[in-house]
């Protein structure tokens, strides 16, 4: 037992210095701020000096129409670059987004043995692969087998970039879920894929559509794998099996032709692009997490992202 | 120690005829990792009667709770041994799914758990739409049926398509109790489910339990002794994994046999 002697000797060891505290405090403080600010700047500038660049070429041509011929007057738009990117994401998506769930739902509730680690640790290498060896890799086994570049190809590499992205955000989103909804629900008799489809990945939506987000984000502005896979178009999409533009591709073009209006419009691309992933990203949010409410709505667009 | 030289009183439960008790509980061994804690306890529990599960913290109530519906076994390394007879049927036998035992056998935990991303009404309705119960109608008065058995009703019936968890917490666990009777159960497993609540919900659960004791056998384990004496009829008094005294509620607080559970009672330790 600590006695009453004892106990007024440990409390002369506790610091009654509050002004500086306060001031250390404050310092704190003023320099998480600064933090804060020095993070934003960059994000700020981008965004200024893209639009600042590009508005010159915003128009609804530039929007729908086909590139013009390099070098002449002729004032072309991006129209299939904005197709292609939309139907990359898509079928991306389509591709990926079960698979990475799906995987994300073995590593949380079933991965945790051997199988699953090992599981995890290559997911996690394939993250961090260079995304051009993944071109080169989807050129080898779909481009040269179907014998022509395509938005399949596009997509199946695009997919694969995905995966591992939204495979550990769903693991780490279904493993926040506390275990006492998943208790509750075996409790009901439940069976336990039901737990985990109905009850876990329903607690855990907003965790997994981040996620999606951040690939989605992630494979719109890809550029190298899609050199590959779609290599590029200035005509708008006849198929799946074909060729086509995407964004990133048509940025990139755009930006190193030695004429002043490819220049503008390739800045003007550039701010179509991050203004594309920003809708997406706010529209997804929209739909799927409205039910709580607009004011959590609003925290969950804008501050709840994790 | 004091402990070997105890004899739990119902240790031998196979003598005794198995159609008056609801559930049996028999030789239930209980472990995680190696630390046993639940030690060779057997227990009969009554129909249409409410047994409390008494005993200082760590003494393995809850486990041996979790071993009633087989939700001891989902704990990582957890093992259990011994046997669980719910009207003479075995619960650990191998041709019955856990599953469908879980069905009726409802639980309501310590802490108030509704699902986080459902209304009231889907709360409770979950046990029977993920169980692939879809005729609405029957849903509807289900929910209302249950919702009106711990008094709730009244409170939530223009706000079914609310979230559950925009609920109090005395509120949020009258919801979880409705949902664990919404499946139908024959047999309610109570884990403290007043210890998060304040005085007043803890007597508006209290006075629910009275009430459904009419209709399920009920096992509660609490650490409010008073509580055990107010709504129980039965008590088991366990003590470091031991099932230490067993009995009717009035004898086991009025007239305890045992040495310890007399200490227990009179509030000596805890």
């Amino acid at each position: 037992m600590i006695t009453i002697e004892q106990r007024a000797e440990f409390r002369k060891h506790f610091r009654y210095n509050i002004g500086r505290r306060l001031i250390v405090d404050k310092i704190i403080k003023i320099t998480v701020l600064g933090c804060v600010a020095l993070a934003v700047v960059p994000l700020a500038s981008i965004m200024y000096e893209v639009f600042t660049n590009g508005v010159a070429a915003l128009s609804v041509d530039f929007l729908t129409q086909v590139p013009g011929a390099v070098g002449s007057d002729e004032i072309g738009g991006i129209g299939p670059a904005i197709q292609g990117t939309l139907a990359l994401i898509g079928l991306s998506c389509l591709i990926g987004v079960p698979i990475g769930i799906l995987g994300g739902i073995f590593l949380s509730e079933y991965g945790n043995n051997k199988y699953g680690r090992t599981v995890r640790f290559f997911n996690d290498v394939l993250a961090e692969f260079p995304t051009i060896v993944i071109g080169v890799f989807t050129f080898v086994i779909i481009v040269i087998t179907i014998g022509s570049f395509s938005v399949w190809a596009g997509s199946f590499a695009l997919s694969i970039i995905m995966l591992p992205i939204i495979m550990r955000t769903t693991e780490e989103s279904l493993k926040l879920v506390p275990v006492t909804y998943r208790e509750a629900g075996y409790a009901l008799g439940i069976k336990r894929s039901v737990v985990v489809t109905r009850i876990v990945l329903t607690a855990a939506k907003s965790g997994l559509v981040t996620g999606i987000m951040l690939a989605v984000a992630r494979i719109s502005g890809e550029t190298a794998p899609l050199i590959f896979t779609i290599l590029g178009s200035s005509q708008f999409m006849t198929g799946l099996d074909g060729p086509i533009d995407a964004l990133p591709l048509r940025i990139w073009r755009l930006s190193s032709l030695p004429y002043d209006s490819a220049q503008t419009q390739g800045w003007g691309a550039a701010f179509i692009l991050i203004m594309m992933i920003f809708a997406i990203n706010i529209g997804v949010r929209y739909v799927f997490l409205r039910k709580r409410g607009t004011s959590m709505l609003k925290f969950k667009m804008f501050g709840g992202v994790r | 120690m004091m402990m070997e030289t105890m004899k739990t009183p119902v240790a031998n439960v196979s003598s005794v005829d198995k159609g008056r008790y609801k559930l049996v509980a028999e030789n239930i061994i209980a472990s995680y990792d190696d630390i046993v804690a639940v030690k060779n306890i057997s227990m009969k529990f009554k129909d249409k009667a409410v047994t409390a599960l008494i005993g200082p913290s760590g003494c393995g109530k809850t486990t041996f709770l979790r071993c009633l519906n087989r939700m001891h076994e989902l704990t990582k390394n957890a093992k259990v041994t011994g046997k669980v007879l719910l009207d003479g049927e075995d619960l650990y036998s191998n041709a019955v799914d856990p599953i469908i035992n879980r069905r009726k056998i409802g639980m309501v935990f310590q802490k108030p758990n509704p699902f986080p991303t459902m209304s009231i009404y889907d709360n409770v309705a979950a046990g029977l739409k993920l169980n692939g119960i879809n005729k609405k109608n029957v849903i509807d008065e289900i929910v209302e049926g249950c919702l009106k058995m711990v008094y709730l009703w009244d409170e939530v019936k223009n706000d079914l398509k609310k979230p559950g968890m925009s609920l109090s917490g005395g509120q949020q666990q009258r919801l979880c109790i409705a949902r664990a009777l919404a499946i139908q159960p024959e047999v309610l497993l109570m884990d403290e489910p007043a210890s998060a609540l304040d005085p007043i919900a803890t007597q508006k659960i209290e006075e629910m339990i009275t009430e459904l004791k009419k209709e399920y056998a009920i096992i509660i384990v609490t650490h409010n002794m008073q509580q055990a004496t107010r709504v129980s009829d039965y008590t088991g008094f366990m003590y470091l994994g031991d099932l230490v005294e067993f009995g009717e509620t009035k004898q086991i607080f009025e007239n305890p046999r045992n040495e310890i559970t007399a200490k227990y009672v009179q509030g000596q330790f805890g």
